[in-house]
């Protein structure tokens, strides 16, 4: 007697509208992806301005200090504080004139907290300057409102 | 006879899985990587050293001071304009950007162009706010015309820090 092969139901879905809608995520977020985000610091909320453009062309030479709301200065993964920013700002004065350049081609990108206190600013301004340092950007995010 | 079912044709279907599962990775790879990006932009300011800046000064140019005064939580308790007062209400920036383009009525566009505008020295409390310290230089750098930006003054510098 023949013995009749029992199919199994194999229960599949129809998988295509998921793939489709996958792929289309994965495209959506690797078109968004940036990954020249390693400027940013958690502990800085940037001021907002009306006024400022996202630059065409990244400044030369940056040194991007991040300015906590306590004053703490973080540069290049150190923290400082005003009194001991010299040494970070040496080091970094180090690799830019290794280049062949000079501290006037250096640009010092200032991103502070907004709440915190502007004499912080100041002081960082006025210990980069000891170091021959004259050009330098406050760093805020733009407001389209 | 009985005829046999040939309508079982083979199936050669392709192996889902492994695809999926490297779809999915990626996927989550993506979303977690995922950030908004916030635009931002620089003030440039210009601070020349103290050899460099006695050359430069030019006596015809009116020295513009903004003096900006904090309470003890560093909020703005008042600022001035040469003397002129400005208030520390929602409107003192207002106040501030039509005082500054009065004053620089007389100035051409074409100095401004050539960098030949005014100065302006900000001379702040320790404790303000930097975020207020950044809507004054919004106000004195300029305002915008729809889409236009209209400057006013772009070189802005800081005076020494009051301790």
């Amino acid at each position: 007697m023949r013995v009749k092969r029992k199919s199994v139901d194999i229960a599949e879905g129809d998988m295509t509208p998921m793939i489709d809608m996958t792929f289309q995520l994965i495209a959506f977020f690797m078109v968004l992806i940036n990954f020249a985000q390693t400027e940013a610091n958690d502990n800085v909320v940037l001021p907002n301005s009306r006024l400022v453009k996202p630059p065409e062309k990244p400044l030369e030479f940056p040194i991007i200090l991040h300015v906590g709301v306590d004053g703490r200065i973080f540069l290049g993964g150190d923290d400082y504080t005003p009194e001991t920013l010299k040494v970070g700002l040496d080091r970094e004065l180090a690799v830019i004139r290794a280049e062949g350049k000079s501290t006037d081609d250096a640009n010092v990108i200032i991103r502070a907290h907004k709440d915190t206190a502007a004499g912080n600013v100041q002081e960082i301004i006025r210990v980069a300057q000891d170091s021959k340092l004259t050009n330098f950007a406050l760093r805020v995010k733009e407001d389209r409102s | 006879m009985k005829i046999r079912n040939r309508g079982e044709s083979e199936k050669n279907e392709l192996n889902m899985t492994s695809m999926i599962d490297i779809v999915f990775l990626l996927l989550v790879f993506f979303v977690m990587t995922f950030k908004i990006v916030e635009l931002e932009g620089d003030f440039s300011i210009k601070m020349p050293l103290a050899g460099q800046s006695a050359a430069q000064v030019d006596v015809t140019e009116l020295p513009l001071k903004l003096r900006m005064r904090a309470d003890s939580q560093g909020n703005l308790a008042g600022m001035e304009l040469n003397d002129i007062a400005m208030g520390s209400d929602d409107v003192a920036f207002d106040k501030l950007r039509n005082q500054v383009s009065g004053l620089l009525g007389a100035s051409t566009p074409a100095e401004m162009e050539a960098g030949e505008g005014p100065e302006i020295e900000i001379d702040t409390d320790y404790n303000l706010r930097y975020e207020y310290v950044i809507d004054a230089i919004t106000a004195v750098s300029g305002y915008k015309d729809g889409e236009q930006v209209v400057k006013l003054i772009e070189k802005i510098k800081f005076a020494k820090p009051r301790s």
